[in-house]
């Protein structure tokens, strides 16, 4: 585990489950990242919103460890770890899930194992040659499939669900970590309308416990979830505030309508 | 207890392939010693031979499946391994020559007495015992993996990358045990061996029970490959196969199942090298070179990736074919022949002879079951 950071007096940081602040980071010159400063809650729900090349994804890689910022502080969990030291296991172990834009589950697996190895607990190999995941208990796997109304399709192999159902099985291989934090990347691409409705209200279960950050095109979905968004463009937080706010928020407007 | 568990996930293929692997192990000793060798059914023992070697080759390519098909790293130097297992059965069966060399010195092999060695190299010690030796067989390409994997995997290094250096690993052991200096006989390799454990290796009784401990391994082998696809280890790595930054994202460290199987898989390969050694008779350098490992590829393309039992199947296949064309008027076209079947897998079988055999039978595949060509997986 990191070792606790010098800035921890600091209630900013101490009072955060997510804390970043003046991060940058730039690829062959393009500075994809530039100064961002980004505060989440415990069990807040955050949307991010922004034009392509805003940022959106690159934040999350660099939250989730895959991308190093050239500098800047990423805390998490109260200034406890900072994320900028640990690579992609290790955060995950911390609890920060995050779902792709692309569903992405593991296709050749049913849709019962895609949450057995999701599940928390020992990770390491041997664990999984001899040890404690392989002795998951059913249950355990049946209680999450539930959440997300796929227990019937539970010995289906997840390559033949539909794109809704596998948004839906990524979001349950999330809660099977048990994460604190969930990033979650354009949930509701390409899902019907039932659909986008049933998980506008399986998020909004889910922040009850936890913090989600979820970066979305769709205005009217954003809408529907009644959080506070922040829009991103050129790397850095243009507008914050509730979502009439920053809709008419004259900067967002330009960056949107084009100038 | 261990033994049920190990043997609880063995599908009816499974069982399929355990027969005809018991009925090998018994019908074909039993052929050889027990019927004259006038007998219409009596098997010679070149053909015990022969086979002892296709068992071998089976082996190494069920370890190749395991890290091919099942986590997607296609290795195309885990001839390497095998080599190396081969070259530490080698170095024992040397040893046991003893004074019975040309030049008769009881403690160098003749190579050595050749090049006008006058002791035994550091490396070459302990080689006389077998409980020294067979155990190398396994540490050694174990270590040579645990090196190679270790800083490969943990640089990410994946795809045509990762196959590229694996080629150049086994290509540069093969120019290193080429040079006489290496202390390994250089391009003549290791040759001229007596026998093993007091018994000669012409012997028919000794060619008997390594084409039957060969067997033997090939099952074992099948056996824990077995249980560990069908445990949760197995499933991380076909989720690393399919989907590497999922698996990264959900906690798990990527590069430490790589590296597991990666080792389990090359010291799967210096057992079949060491086996394959005596049977044959020598091992050379040309062990390392590159096209063995392609051949041993497409031996696992054959047979079916990620089934264990069709990349067996597959190594037979070929290998039998192999014999048959390069003892006839066909000898000449075998690389053309090879090429061809390599292609027309790629092509029209990609769940190669097992998954046409499976779907004749009426059973589902249990291969890849990814609809995307050969050429495109390896590209990726």
């Amino acid at each position: 585990m990191a070792p606790p950071t010098a800035v921890v007096s600091n209630p900013a940081v101490t009072e955060a489950q997510l804390y970043l602040d003046g991060v940058s980071v730039a690829f062959d010159g393009f500075q994809a990242i530039k100064n961002l400063s980004l505060t989440i809650a415990p069990r807040e729900m955050r949307a991010i919103i922004g034009p392509n090349g805003a940022g959106k994804t690159t934040m999350m890689d660099i939250v989730t460890g895959k991308t190093r910022p050239d500098k800047g502080d990423v805390l998490f969990d109260g200034g406890r770890h900072d994320l900028t030291r640990l690579d992609e296991a290790a955060i995950a172990e911390l609890g920060i899930g995050r779902k792709f834009q692309r569903p992405t589950v593991f296709e050749s697996h049913s849709v019962a194992d895609n949450v057995l190895l999701a599940l928390e607990g020992p990770r390491g190999p041997f664990a999984a040659m001899f040890g404690a995941r392989n002795r998951i208990a059913a249950g355990r796997i049946d209680e999450v499939l539930a959440r997300v109304n796929l227990l019937d399709l539970r010995a289906k192999r997840a390559g033949d669900l539909s794109h809704g159902q596998k948004q839906w099985l990524e979001i349950a291989m999330l809660l099977s970590q048990n994460p604190k934090l969930l990033l979650v990347d354009e949930p509701v691409a390409g899902m019907t309308d039932a659909e986008t409705e049933a998980t506008a209200s399986l998020l909004k279960e889910i922040a009850t416990t936890r913090s989600v950050v979820v970066v979305e095109h769709d205005m009217s979905f954003v809408r529907a979830l009644g959080v506070k968004v922040t829009c991103l463009h050129e790397g850095h937080v243009l507008a914050e505030g509730p979502i009439d706010e920053v809709a008419a928020n004259d900067k967002v407007i330009e960056v949107y309508l084009g100038r | 207890m261990i033994a049920q568990r190990l043997l609880a996930g063995i599908d009816r293929s499974g069982i399929v392939f355990l027969l005809v692997l018991a009925a090998a192990l018994t019908l074909v000793p039993a052929l050889n010693l027990l019927t004259p060798d006038a007998s219409p059914v009596h098997v010679p023992t070149y053909v015990v031979q022969l086979l002892g070697k296709y068992v071998c080759y089976a082996i190494l390519a069920l370890s190749l499946d395991l890290v091919w098909g099942y986590c997607g790293i296609l290795s195309l130097g885990h001839g390497a391994f095998f080599a190396l297992g081969g070259y530490a059965m080698g170095m024992y069966l040397m040893r046991q020559i003893g004074a019975r060399g040309v030049y008769a010195n009881p403690d160098l092999p003749d190579f050595m007495v050749f090049l006008n060695w006058k002791q035994l190299p550091w490396f070459w010690h302990g080689f006389q015992w077998a409980g020294f030796a067979l155990p190398m067989v396994l540490i050694v390409p174990g270590l040579l993996a645990l090196g190679f994997g270790w800083l490969a995997f943990r640089s990410r290094v994946t795809g045509v990358y990762l196959s590229i250096i694996t080629q150049a690993m086994t290509y540069a052991l093969l120019l290193a045990f080429f040079r006489n200096d290496m202390g390994f006989g250089g391009n003549n390799g290791l040759t001229d061996f007596k026998d093993i454990a007091g018994f000669s290796v012409e012997g028919q009784g000794t060619r008997v029970v390594l084409y039957a401990l060969s067997v033997l391994v090939l099952a074992g082998c099948y056996v824990l490959g077995r249980y560990l696809v069908g445990s949760a280890f197995g499933k991380v790595l076909v989720s690393i196969r399919d989907a590497e930054s999922r698996t990264r994202f959900l906690g798990y460290r990527v590069e430490h199942y790589k590296l597991a199987v990666f080792v389990l898989s090359a010291c799967m390969a210096g057992i079949a090298g060491a086996l394959y050694v005596p049977q044959v008779g020598i091992i050379n350098p040309s062990e390392f070179s590159p096209a063995n490992s392609i051949e041993a590829v497409v031996w696992v393309a054959v047979g079916g990736r990620g089934t264990l039992i069709g990349a067996a199947l597959g190594a037979v296949a070929v290998n039998l074919l192999k014999t048959l064309l390069t003892s006839g008027p066909m000898a000449p076209f075998w690389l053309f022949v090879l090429g061809a079947i390599a292609i027309a897998v790629t092509l029209a079988l990609p769940n190669g002879l097992l998954g046409l055999a499976q779907s004749r039978i009426g059973g589902k595949p249990e291969a890849v079951k990814r609809k995307a060509p050969l050429t495109t997986r390896i590209a990726e």
